[in-house]
Parts: structure tokens; C-alpha cells; sequence
């Protein structure tokens, strides 16, 4: 089968293909053979694919590999190949392995048996050291669609889920999706796994496991509850697209949850759609129950707000109809501009936004008026775009505007692009039925169009001016003997047809032209079209009832020649006409009332948008494109009538943490702490700008205060520190401080003055023969450092030494505290150059906790270094001494032993410090360091790095 | 979400076909042919097309459509921007998107796309990301692994992935370190045959090309901000900031990217640079029109208008041109009746016209319309709405990088003149 296959896919162009797979198989082989003959040479041409996957050499294994792919990219079977290549898939060349897994997704389908030869691998590989071979070989497991290997595939996800890399853990995400399509029976177990990786934290995570459940059971709403403020809150650090798929999912939750905002203008909405314009609804406020917006509805709000912003026009739509459908009527305009600014996307993405436009104009026409312009047509634009445009602004005409939509209407009509020309004269009819006060300027206008040179236009005027007409009562003679003697020449169908009937309508008011007109389409009835014919048949019936008199005889001769048409629908009509108005003996008692049959005053058609019911479906949806049902589409409810349980939203304190990144706690302590408000701003700012993080990290907090449910909590304390002898350092040398001997140390203690300060030993020693008299700090800087001087010294006996303690806020940083020590004589300059460690307070918290925080400080955050260690320091004591005598940090317990993690505070801004030390074999470890502050975690993983590698 | 996806060049044939989840058979591509062959102009195919069992999601690009095939519900614009985001990512590898170019690279194509998408979902849009998971090809790569049989294709997760700032990778490194930032508005007008403007509109866009070591962290802020009516951003632009301070702060991707595209308010009125005097008429009965155009710059602030491109559609019953024009070139197209003329740069001095003569069809009449005209332009070192920028601080690194803000005003990518007579872009 194969060979024909290919055979037949050379054919090329629109040509089916005969590779049929699994659900969609039907045997193609027939079409086949006949074209077996052509392929032959190909086939020749491809056979040394086989030999060379088959050698020694991994570029000829490669190049091979390259030209399969090519042969797969343009449809062509290289289905017989399976087995020399699937041999590949162990390879240790990754281009060839990544090459071998396209090929093995694309044909395992279809060689069951032989593609399981390739799964072994993928299971080592899953337990591979490096996450992104650990998550391609589950992606390439999870797409090979064998049911056999369901099992396998189960476990992988599971495993998979709680791997320590996000980048796998969504890759989990996704495989879940392929193994429900493959095996819809695995759904319970499956959302066991969507409900453990809902509640992951990485923002990676987030966007596909939320599609995952939109795939495998949207239905679940209980399993959104305890996730919905951290997706809120995480929804703006989320890859674009998963922010799409997370906006769409909470506008269906947020549905089913929340009380509608709407409930008073839904009153208004009955009685005049633009009541809500009108500022009384005040006035109503006070006889219904007050509404109060549940905080985490106004969450949801908030926090996709920013993202209308996106530069990904599907978020900026997603966003866009979540405030459509949740947000209250007053605050849905938000959009508008970043709808219109859409506008000025592809062409594609015009279409798709301009149709959304169109919805909501026919209810909102407030929200778009302001833009009018920017919906006129210009000459560049694609059919379905102008048709789009052409929609909008007729729904946006009001009292107002229409002078300026009409004259931009009259250069539409003269477009060279008759097509268009004739919509825009349907969209002139439409303003004039909605807009009563211009439909005589608009039918004059019309009127004169019908002298228009083109066909399509004239034919188009008369349809509508027809329909208007019919809706107006009219004294309109003049409008139709002008169309009477239009006849003569209009050959366009419809437009013939609608002026037979308006005659036939109106032929009191034109008793004279009438039987006329009807003299000359009988002349012409055989040449005429169907619809022309039926019109005809009427208006012979409508004059022989009203003027039998004259008609009498055209009106016999039409029926007869209806009588024998060809067409069915013409022939029963004259047939039922006939017993209709013609009086005989077997005519019953219809007939009787015929006059009042055939001239019942009839309804005036409504012209009304086409987008008038589109809001049923969703904005932004593929249904509301093709206005259809699309399968999958999932309804969005209707509002609750009685609020659901708001506290089902809750989380137990600990399950809901802020980043440590800048805790709260810590912070207003500071403000209550330091001297001036200013000095903090800054310092606020600064850390602010340091993380790229900043912008979820901020609105983290705000909402941590509307939505008031959640508590926070500090995931770790601070601990006192490990002892370690103190190391001291020479401030002022003896000769050169004339005597005055200076040492100092950093005793590692909580500085009594400032938490924001290092706390700084110094012990001065006096080495003349005489004291030494008030002693004390002199100016200090830089700018940035803030010292707390000790206190003065007074006198100092000879060969006396004094210890005294200060405070100084390094403010991070490793740069030098420059001061001046003064004697009552002398003064010095002297600078305490800090090490990196000492500017930390060890802190403790759980390891869970410790790698949570660690994933959220990679990247830039993140800096690591592989060290040969000294054999001796294998064990954990040594490294954790070694590391505690550098750095001032806290052990966190770890539940591996060859896994060593330390944690730590910066001591002016409480950022945190994470350290951890992996030992590996053969006397290597590999250390990293992860924290905001990169500059200063640089500079201590050289530190430890020293440290440790010394013997 | 995305099952397939199949490239079709401009005469109707697939010569790419991908799938990400079962094979979808490529017969479903005749339903988009038979919509092609109903459409006159190659954009009128409509975006979303149903079938049976599936729906047809397509743009076009460089002559040549994408099209995706969805079994099920998913926002359209969803699978729109993801093609949208396919043709830049190819064009940013291959330098072009031709169908050449994806038949040459075509290994290429396939790695790149099976990273972008996993089971339809995308995986890795970012450029930076799939740079250094696929190193787009060169010369100079391509021989070399021939030789050394090393690969493209990268062995560790890139960084990025990961990391709060996906679209950087970590460890660039520069010996010159350089930021230059392009201001470049267009403008939109339609301009009515007596010369007021009936709309006009300016829309910019700030290009960044920044080459900078390490993970610099940047402040741009502007003199007047307010100008700016509505913005989007690339991801790296930190929101809040924006909000706050009216300050863009972001730590910058490696090499060329759209920082901020910006609406201009349009309370403020426009001042169009150029203008145009024109007198084309037709007389009833004559076989002759007559044809007089001339540009003029106006508030310009001295700067030159250059590149200037005058293009109109003459109405149909124009069998030929004979025209003058005191500069550049110009051209007629008598099967299209497209008339363009390639003006260059104006001279206020002298401005540049175009008279003449055109022959109308014998015996048929007066055309009803007249003719829009079109202009494009271009003028350097000026942003039209004033937009200027204050300053550009870099924090997080310690070298001094060399910056650079070039101004650039042009007319708009959909050069719209229209209303009877004159229009200007």
C-alpha cells in the first residue's frame, strides 16, 4: 500500500491523500494503483535512505534523516522506512534523535508494533539528569499514539507532574491532554493530575494545565475554587497564550460564581437600551438592594486589566470579552481603545476584532460612537473587512452622527467596487428605517441614485426603497412612477420584481400607470425570470381585483401563459390565483375575501443587523465568528440567582505564601524603624527595578488586600546564627593611627540600632603612654551607607583596649564604609570593607519551601558554579562549616544527603539569599547561589567557592 | 487547539504540511481552494472557513497562506497571532519568507515548528528561546557541521525558558555595547478633494535594536508622555512603572524588537506635511481629460520630504496617459489603470508636478467617480506628533553602552488617500 501511496501523493496540489489514519481510515488504494507506474523513479531516487540510516556515520544517518523529513513535510508516505529508522532513536547526535522522534510521532500510528521497540528508550530517557531531554522524550512518549503503551504513558504523566523542573511539569500538563484523546477512560485518574498541577505555582505550569482541564473536564469548576486568586494572581506573568486560554476559563468560572453587576441597568435594559446612558440610575439604587461586588470578582477585574496592553492581540481579545461578559456596563468601555487599536493589526486579526465590534455596537453603541472614524472604509481594505466596517457604523448611527455617516456613505456608493457600492446602499436603507427622522433625506437620495449608470447600484436602490417604502406609510407616488418608468431598463431580477410588487401595493395611488406596467411585462412574462414572473402573476391579481375594468383581459392572458410554465412554483401560483379572484361556480368561499387577502396591509420588513443574535455565543469564540455552534464550544451560564458559598475561594494559610522577594512584615517595620520615609522609597524602588518580578510582585500585594480572605504568612524565621570564632580584621594599624590600634569584627548578632544595619565590633586599643581623649566617629560616606556611631570615648588609658559596638547599613552592598576616627588631636580615615557573607541573617524555613522559592529565583537570579571540592569535605559538616564561616546563613534540613541548602537574608532589605551545595562524584559539587540581588550573589558564590575548595 | 498546518503558495498548491496530532488528511484543503477560487482578489479569502469536520483558520503572508486546521472551539485570533507569529519567527531565521526559503531550510521549518507547538498548544514562541534551542542557519554554520557533524540544535533547556525573563537569554556578551532606538510614526489621513481632512490619525512605533552584555535593566522616558493615547508593549516593559511614572523600564531581548507601539491622541489635530494641488477632469463626449497634479510640503519644520510615491487608480474607461512630470518617474498600467509616479524628494523650491493628457475610451461616458490618489512619504529626524525622548538610563551593569534615538515620520502602511479627489496618506 505504501508504494501507491506515494505514488499518488506525487500528484501534489489538492490531490487527497492516501495516507489515512486511524479514526479517519478508508481505503484510498483503489485511487491509487493506476498511478503506481509514475513513482517508480522516486522511489529509486530514495532508496539509498535505507543504507544510509543503516551505516556507520552519524552525517549520513543525519543526512538521511534530513531529506525523510523533507519527504514527510510535502506529504509524501516514508512509512516503509520505519524500521531503519526507528534503530535511531537512541542516538547520541540530538539534531538525529529530534529528527527520529518527528518521524516516529508521525508514523507510529500506523506501525504499532514496531514503534514500541522505541519506548524503552524514552523511559530511561525520562529519568534522565537534564530537564529538557527528560521533558522531550515525555513529549514524544505522550504523542505516539499506541494504545498498548497507555499504562506507561499514565505513569510518566504522574511522575512527570511532581518532577522538580516547571519545564517538565508542563510538558505533564500537556501530555495529559494527548493521553485523554488517545483514552478518554483515563479521565478520573487524569484529573487527579490536573488537580495537583492546578496548584502549582509556576507561572510555566499555569497556562497548560488550565487547557488541560478546558480539554478534559471544564466541567470541574470545584477544582478552580482554591486556585482562582493565585491564577488571578499569577495571570500576568503567564506566557501569552496561556493567558488567553486562563482568561477564557475564569470567564466562565466567574459566571457561574459571582452575582450579576448588571442587575439594575438590567431593568433599564428592557424599557430603551440607551437608558444607560442617562445618569438616573441613581434613582434606581435606591429602591433595589444595594449590589456589592465580590472582592475576588473585582480581582479578576483588576488584574487582567493590564493586559489589554498585551502586544499578542488574542490576550488583548480575551481580555476584552471578560469585560464584556463580567465586568459592570459602566466600566466594559475600558476596552474600546485597545479594540481599536487592533484595528491596526493584520488583516486577519481586522476581521476577526471588527466582527466582535459589530456584536457589541448593537447593544453599546456609546462605546465605539467616539471612534466613529476609525471604522471608515478605506480603498485598500479586503470585501469582508468593508462589509464589516459598513455593519458597524450603520449600528453606530444615531440622531447625531448621521449626517457624517451619510456623506461618508455617499463616497461608498461611488467606489469603483460595485459590490461594496450596492452593500452600502443596504446599509443607507437600514439608517433610514432606524433613524426616522432622515429616511426622506434618504430616499431621495436614493432616488437619485436610481439614474445611477451602474446596474447593480440602481437594482440595489430599488430593492431597498422598496423596504422603505413599505414601512413608511407613504404619499411616495412620485418615488413610484418614477420606478414604473425605471422599468423599462433595470434588468436585474430582483430590482424588476421589486418594483412590480410595489406597483401591484400601491396601485390605488398609481391607477393610471399601473395596468400600463402590467401591459408591458405581459408583453415580456415568457423572457422574465421566475421571481419577475410571480411578481407579474401578482400584480395582475392585485389590478384585477382593484381596476378589473382594464385588466380583465392582460390579466387572463398572463394567467394562461402561467398556466404553462415550466416551473412548478409559478404554475400552482396562477393555478390558486386563478380560483382565487376569478369568480366561478366552484369557487368557494375565499374567494370572497380576496381583495382583503391579496391587499392586507403587510407588515414593514425590519431591516436589522446581522450580528442582532450573536451575543449568544461568547465573544471572541470561533462560534461567534462563524456564528454556529462550533463543537467544543462551551456555553458561558447565566449569572447565579442567588450568590454561591464565596468562602469556597479560601485557602488555609499555608497554602497561599506572597514571594519572599520583599515580605511585608519586614517592611512596615521598616518604616516605623528609619529615620526618614524618603530614604525608604528609594531604597523600595531600587529593589523594585533589581526584579524583573516587580510588576506581579506589586499587584500581588494590592490585591492581597482586596481579596480579603487570604492571610499572609512568612514562610521562614530568623534564626541566631551558628557560632563561628570571629574573625577579626584590622582597621587602623598602631603606627599609623600614632598609637591608636583599631580592629574590628562582625559578630553576626541582630544590630540593636537598625535591623537594617550590620552590626560591626571594634575594639580599640590604646598603645601610647598616655590616654587617649574623646574618641569618636568623624564623617562618614559614602552617601548610600548609614553608620550608627558608638559612643564617645572619653578617655582611654594606655595599654587599655575598649570594645564598642556600631551599626552600618552596607545597603546591600559590598562597597566600603568609609568614616573618620577622631581623637581629641587626631583624626584618621578609615573604611570597613565588608565581606559578602556578613551582610546576611540565616533564616530557616521547610526544604519545600526552600525549592519553591528557589524556582522562583532562577534566570538572571540565578547564578551557579561546578568546584572540585577536598576530599575531606565530602561529608555534610565540613561543607556546611565552611559555608556557615564565609557566609551567615541558616542550614535548611535536606532530605538528601549529598544535598546541602543554606538560606539567608540580606540584612538591609530582607531579600533572600539561597545557597545550595550538590555534592557529585569524583570530588566535584555543584554550587548555586539564587537570589534578587545579583550582584551580591555573584560575589558569594565566589566566596563559598574559595571556601570550599580549600583543602 | 491547532491540529495542522498547511502552506499553500499563490497558485493553490501544498508544499508544506505538518501535523501535530493524527494526521488530518489534506483533502480538507480543497474547501479553503474552493473559498480561494470565489474570492477576486487573493485577500479576500475569508480568515475562518467551516468544513465538515473541521475549521480553516488562514492568513496570508508573503503571497503565500497559512493554514490551520482545528477540530474544536478556540479563540480564532488565538491561532491568527500564532500564524502571524510563525511567518516573523521564519522571517527572522531565513531573512525572508518565500517559499523558497521554507524549502530550502526546510529541516529547519520542521524543528522550528514541532518546538512552537506541542499537541497544538504553543510551547516556545519567543525568538531568543528558539535561537538557542535551533541556531538559524548561516553559511558559515552549515560548513562547519558538515565537517565537524556538530548540530543545530541545542542540548540544554535554554535559560529563558524558565527564568521571570523568558525573552532574554543569559550570558550575551558584546565588545561593543550599543542600544539604538527607532521612533517612527505613520501617519493615516483621508483628506477630501477640497483638502480638508476628513480623519487623520498617527500611530507609532519605537524599534529597538539593543546589543548590550549581561542583563542590563533600562529606563526610557519621554518629554511629553502624554501624547501617548493608548500603548502596547513588548512583555519586557514592566506595566506598573508605565502606569506610575509614565517611565518604560524593562530589561531590553537581545537584538531587534518592537518595544512600544503607541496610538496618538487624535484631540490633537494632525498637521499633514504635504499637500496636494490637483485638477483632473473628463468632459462628456471628448476622448480627452485633462491631468494637473503638484505636491507641496507644509509644516515640515524644515525637513526635507523625501521619498515621496504618488500612486492613483484611474477609472476604468482610461485607455492611456501623456504626462509630464517635472521630476522622477512615472508609470501607467492600461490593463490595471494604475498610475504611479515616483516623485523622489521635494524641492520647495521648485515643486514637483505632473500635467498632461489622458485618452478615454471612445463613445463611452463621463466616468462618475473621480480617481483617489495615494502618497507615500518619508521624512527622517522628525516625529510628526513631537514625541521626543528625555532620557536612557541603564542600571544592573557597570560599562557605558552607546545610545542612539533616530526620529523617522512616513506615511502610513496602508497609504490611504481616497474621497473624490485628492488624498493624501
Amino acid at each position: 500500500m505504501s508504494t501507491n501511496n506515494l505514488s499518488y501523493n506525487e500528484q501534489g496540489g489538492g490531490a487527497e491523500p492516501a495516507v489515512e489514519l486511524g479514526q479517519e481510515s478508508t481505503p484510498t488504494a483503489s485511487g491509487s494503483t493506476a498511478a503506481a507506474g509514475l513513482f517508480s523513479t522516486d522511489f529509486k531516487k530514495n532508496e539509498d535512505l535505507k543504507e544510509m540510516l543503516e551505516s556507520n556515520k552519524e552525517s549520513l544517518k543525519l543526512e538521511a534523516m534530513k531529506r525523510i523529513v523533507g519527504l514527510i513535510a510535502k506529504g509524501k508516505n516514508a512509512s516503509e522506512l520505519f524500521p531503519a529508522v526507528v534503530k535511531n532513536v537512541a542516538s547520541k547526535n540530538i539534531e538525529l534523535k529530534k529528527l527520529v522522534y518527528v518521524y516516529l510521532v508521525r508514523y507510529a500510528e500506523e506501525q504499532q508494533d514496531l514503534a514500541l521497540l522505541s519506548i524503552s528508550t524514552f523511559q530511561r530517557a525520562l529519568k534522565d539528569p537534564n530537564q529538557l531531554i527528560r521533558a522531550s522524550a515525555l513529549r514524544v512518549l505522550s504523542s505516539i499514539r499506541v494504545p498498548i503503551i497507555v499504562p506507561i504513558m499514565m505513569l510518566a504523566i504522574k511522575e512527570a507532574a511532581t518532577d522538580l523542573s516547571p519545564y517538565v511539569r508542563k510538558t505533564a500538563a500537556h501530555a495529559i491532554q494527548k493521553l485523554y484523546s488517545l483514552d478518554p477512560e483515563q479521565k478520573e485518574h487524569l484529573i487527579e493530575v490536573i488537580d495537583k498541577l492546578l496548584k502549582d505555582k509556576s507561572t510555566l505550569v499555569a497556562g497548560s494545565v488550565v487547557m488541560a482541564f478546558e480539554e478534559v473536564c471544564p466541567d470541574r469548576i470545584d477544582l478552580i475554587h482554591k486556585n482562582y486568586r493565585k491564577l488571578c494572581n499569577l495571570l500576568v506573568d503567564v506566557e501569552e497564550w496561556g493567558q488567553v486560554v486562563i482568561i477564557t476559563m475564569l470567564t466562565r468560572y466567574a459566571r457561574t460564581q459571582f452575582l450579576s453587576p448588571w442587575r439594575e441597568d438590567a431593568l433599564f435594559d428592557e424599557n430603551s437600551e440607551k437608558a444607560f446612558y442617562d445618569s438616573d440610575v441613581e434613582k434606581e439604587k435606591a429602591d433595589s438592594k444595594p449590589y456589592m461586588m465580590d472582592p475576588d470578582h473585582r480581582l479578576l477585574l483588576r488584574n487582567t486589566k493590564p493586559l489589554l496592553q498585551s502586544r499578542n492581540t488574542a490576550v488583548v481579545m480575551a481580555v476584552a470579552q471578560l469585560y464584556w461578559h463580567l465586568a459592570p456596563k459602566q466600566e466594559v468601555s475600558i476596552v474600546t481603545k485597545s479594540l481599536v487599536r487592533l484595528l491596526r493589526s493584520h488583516r486577519e486579526v481586522q476581521y476577526i476584532v471588527l466582527q466582535n465590534i459589530a456584536t457589541m455596537s448593537i447593544q453599546r453603541k456609546g462605546m465605539f460612537e467616539p471612534f466613529l472614524k476609525s471604522f471608515y472604509v478605506r480603498s485598500t481594505d479586503a470585501t469582508h473587512i468593508k462589509t464589516l466596517k459598513l455593519e458597524i457604523l450603520t449600528n453606530l448611527a444615531t440622531e447625531a452622527n448621521i449626517s457624517t455617516i451619510l456623506r461618508e456613505f455617499q463616497t461608498y456608493v461611488k467606489s469603483q467596487d460595485k459590490q461594496f457600492a450596492a452593500t452600502t446602499i443596504q446599509a443607507i436603507g437600514r439608517c433610514a428605517t432606524n433613524i426616522s427622522e432622515i429616511t426622506d433625506t434618504c430616499l431621495n437620495g436614493l432616488v437619485l441614485l436610481l439614474s445611477n449608470r451602474d446596474e447593480t447600484v440602481v437594482a440595489e436602490c430599488v430593492v431597498v426603497i422598496k423596504k422603505l417604502l413599505q414601512t413608511q406609510p407613504s404619499q411616495h407616488s412620485d418615488i413610484i412612477k418614477h420606478m414604473a418608468k425605471l422599468l423599462d431598463n433595470i434588468t436585474v431580477p430582483m430590482a424588476r420584481a421589486s418594483i412590480l410588487w410595489l406597483i401591484g401595493e400601491y396601485c390605488e395611488r398609481v391607477p393610471k400607470i399601473a395596468p400600463d406596467v402590467l401591459r408591458k411585462v405581459a408583453k415580456s412574462f415568457t423572457s422574465e425570470e421566475d421571481i419577475v414572473k410571480l411578481q407579474t402573476l401578482n400584480l395582475a391579481a392585485k389590478l384585477y381585483l382593484t381596476n378589473s375594468k382594464q385588466t380583465k383581459l392582460l390579466t387572463q392572458y398572463i394567467l394562461n401563459l402561467g398556466k404553462y410554465d415550466q416551473n412548478y412554483d409559478i404554475r400552482d401560483r396562477t393555478r390558486f390565483l386563478r380560483q382565487l379572484i376569478v369568480p366561478n361556480e366552484k369557487s368557494g368561499a375565499l374567494s370572497k375575501y380576496a381583495k382583503r387577502i391579496l391587499l392586507a396591509s403587510k407588515p414593514a420588513p425590519v431591516l436589522e443587523s446581522a450580528f442582532k443574535d450573536r451575543d449568544r455565543f461568547q465573544l471572541g469564540t470561533l462560534s461567534h465568528t462563524l456564528n454556529a455552534k462550533a463543537s467544543g464550544y462551551l456555553e458561558l451560564s447565566d449569572w447565579p440567582t442567588v450568590a454561591p458559598d464565596q468562602s469556597v475561594r479560601n485557602v488555609e494559610v499555608k497554602e497561599w505564601a506572597p514571594s519572599l522577594g520583599k515580605p511585608k512584615a519586614t517592611k512596615s517595620d521598616d518604616k516605623f524603624y528609619s529615620d526618614s520615609g524618603e530614604e525608604e522609597e528609594q531604597e523600595e524602588e531600587a529593589s523594585e527595578s533589581g526584579s524583573s518580578g516587580s510588576s506581579s510582585s506589586s499587584s500581588e500585594e494590592e490585591s492581597s488586600s482586596g481579596s480579603g480572605g487570604r492571610t499572609s504568612c512568612r514562610l521562614c524565621c530568623l534564626l541566631s546564627p551558628v557560632f563561628v570564632p570571629p574573625k577579626s580584621h584590622e582597621l587602623l594599624h598602631r603606627m599609623s593611627g600614632k598609637g591608636l590600634a583599631v580592629s574590628y569584627h562582625f559578630p553576626r548578632q541582630p544590630c540593636a540600632y537598625s535591623h537594617r544595619m550590620v552590626s560591626v565590633q571594634l575594639t580599640l586599643t590604646n598603645g601610647r603612654d598616655q590616654p587617649l581623649e574623646d574618641i569618636c566617629v568623624g564623617e562618614a560616606g559614602p552617601p548610600g551607607i548609614a553608620i550608627h556611631r558608638f559612643a564617645t570615648i572619653e578617655r582611654l588609658q594606655p595599654e587599655a583596649s575598649i570594645t564598642v559596638s556600631m551599626g552600618i547599613d552596607f545597603n546591600d552592598s559590598t562597597q566600603a564604609a568609609n568614616f573618620q576616627l577622631c581623637t581629641k588631636t587626631d583624626q584618621f580615615s578609615v573604611s570597613i570593607q565588608p565581606a559578602v557573607g556578613e551582610l546576611l541573617m540565616p533564616v530557616t524555613m521547610t526544604e519545600q519551601d526552600f525549592l519553591k522559592e528557589q524556582g522562583q529565583l532562577t534566570g538572571m537570579n540565578e547564578s551557579s558554579v561546578t568546584i572540585t571540592i577536598a576530599p575531606d569535605s565530602m561529608s555534610s559538616q565540613p561543607v556546611g562549616r565552611k559555608v556557615v564561616s564565609v557566609a551567615n546563613m541558616g542550614v535548611v534540613p535536606s532530605s538528601q544527603n549529598s544535598i546541602h541548602r543554606f538560606a539567608a537574608k540580606t540584612v538591609s532589605s530582607g531579600s533572600l539569599v539561597l545557597s545550595s551545595v550538590v555534592l557529585q562524584e569524583a570530588s566535584t559539587a555543584k554550587l548555586v547561589v539564587n537570589t534578587e540581588k545579583t550582584v551580591l550573589g555573584s560575589v558569594l558564590l565566589r566566596e563559598l567557592k574559595t571556601a570550599l575548595s580549600q583543602g | 487547539m491547532i491540529h495542522s498546518l498547511f502552506l499553500v503558495n499563490s497558485s493553490g498548491d501544498i508544499f508544506l504540511e505538518k501535523h501535530w496530532k493524527s494526521v488530518v488528511s489534506r483533502s480538507v484543503c480543497d474547501y479553503f481552494f474552493e473559498a480561494q477560487e470565489r474570492a477576486s482578489e487573493p485577500e479576500n479569502v475569508p480568515p475562518v472557513i467551516p468544513t465538515p469536520h473541521h475549521y480553516l483558520i488562514s492568513v496570508l503572508r508573503h503571497r503565500i497562506y497559512f493554514v490551520a486546521v482545528i477540530q474544536s472551539e478556540v479563540p480564532p485570533l488565538f491561532v491568527i497571532e500564532f500564524l502571524h507569529r510563525v511567518v516573523d519567527t521564519f522571517q527572522d531565521y531565513f531573512g525572508v519568507c518565500t517559499e523558497a526559503a521554507i524549502k530550502d531550510n526546510v529541516v529547519v521549518v520542521y524543528e522550528l515548528l514541532e518546538e512552537m507547538l506541542d499537541n497544538g498548544f504553543p510551547l516556545a514562541t519567543e525568538s531568543n528561546i528558539l535561537k538557542e534551542l535551533i541556531k538559524p542557519p548561516t553559511i558559515l554554520r552549515t560548513v562547519v557541521n558538515t565537517i565537524t557533524g556538530s548540530t543545530n540544535v541545542g542540548e540544554q533547556l535554554p535559560t529563558g525558558q524558565l527564568s521571570v525573563v523568558p525573552w532574554r537569554r543569559t550570558g550575551v556578551k558584546y565588545t561593543n555595547n550599543e542600544a539604538y532606538f527607532d521612533v517612527v510614526e505613520e501617519i493615516d489621513a483621508i483628506i477630501d478633494k477640497s483638502g480638508s481632512t476628513i480623519t487623520a490619525e498617527i500611530q507609532g512605533v519605537i524599534d529597538a535594536c539593543v546589543k548590550l552584555s549581561g542583563m542590563p535593566d533600562l529606563t526610557l522616558s519621554f518629554m511629553n508622555p502624554r501624547l501617548l493615547d493608548d500603548v502596547s508593549f513588548h512583555p519586557c516593559v514592566r506595566f506598573k512603572r508605565w502606569e506610575a511614572e509614565r517611565i518604560l523600564s524593562f530589561i531590553p531581548p537581545d537584538g531587534n524588537f518592537r518595544l512600544l507601539s503607541y496610538h496618538v491622541s487624535s484631540q490633537n489635530l494632525v498637521a499633514i506635511p504635504v499637500y496636494v494641488k490637483h485638477n483632473i477632469t473628463f468632459r462628456e463626449g471628448s476622448s480627452q481629460g485633462r491631468f494637473e497634479l503638484t505636491l507641496g510640503p507644509k509644516q515640515t519644520m524644515g525637513k526635507a520630504v523625501e521619498s515621496v510615491l504618488v500612486s492613483s487608480q484611474l477609472p476604468r474607461g482610461v485607455l492611456n496617459v501623456n504626462l509630464n512630470p517635472s521630476q522622477g518617474t512615472y508609470t501607467f498600467d492600461p490593463v490595471t489603470k494604475l498610475l504611479s509616479w515616483d516623485v523622489g524628494k521635494i524641492n520647495p523650491q521648485k515643486l514637483p508636478s505632473l500635467k498632461g493628457s489622458m485618452s478615454l475610451q471612445a463613445g463611452a461616458s463621463k466616468p462618475d467617480e473621480n480617481p483617489t490618489i495615494n502618497i507615500q512619504f518619508k521624512i527622517q529626524q522628525m516625529a510628526i506628533s513631537g514625541l521626543k525622548v528625555n532620557r536612557l538610563d541603564m542600571y544592573g551593569e557597570k560599562y557605558k553602552p552607546f545610545k542612539g534615538i533616530k526620529y523617522m515620520t512616513k506615511a502610513g502602511k496602508v497609504p490611504e488617500g481616497r474621497r473624490d479627489e485628492a488624498a493624501l496618506p
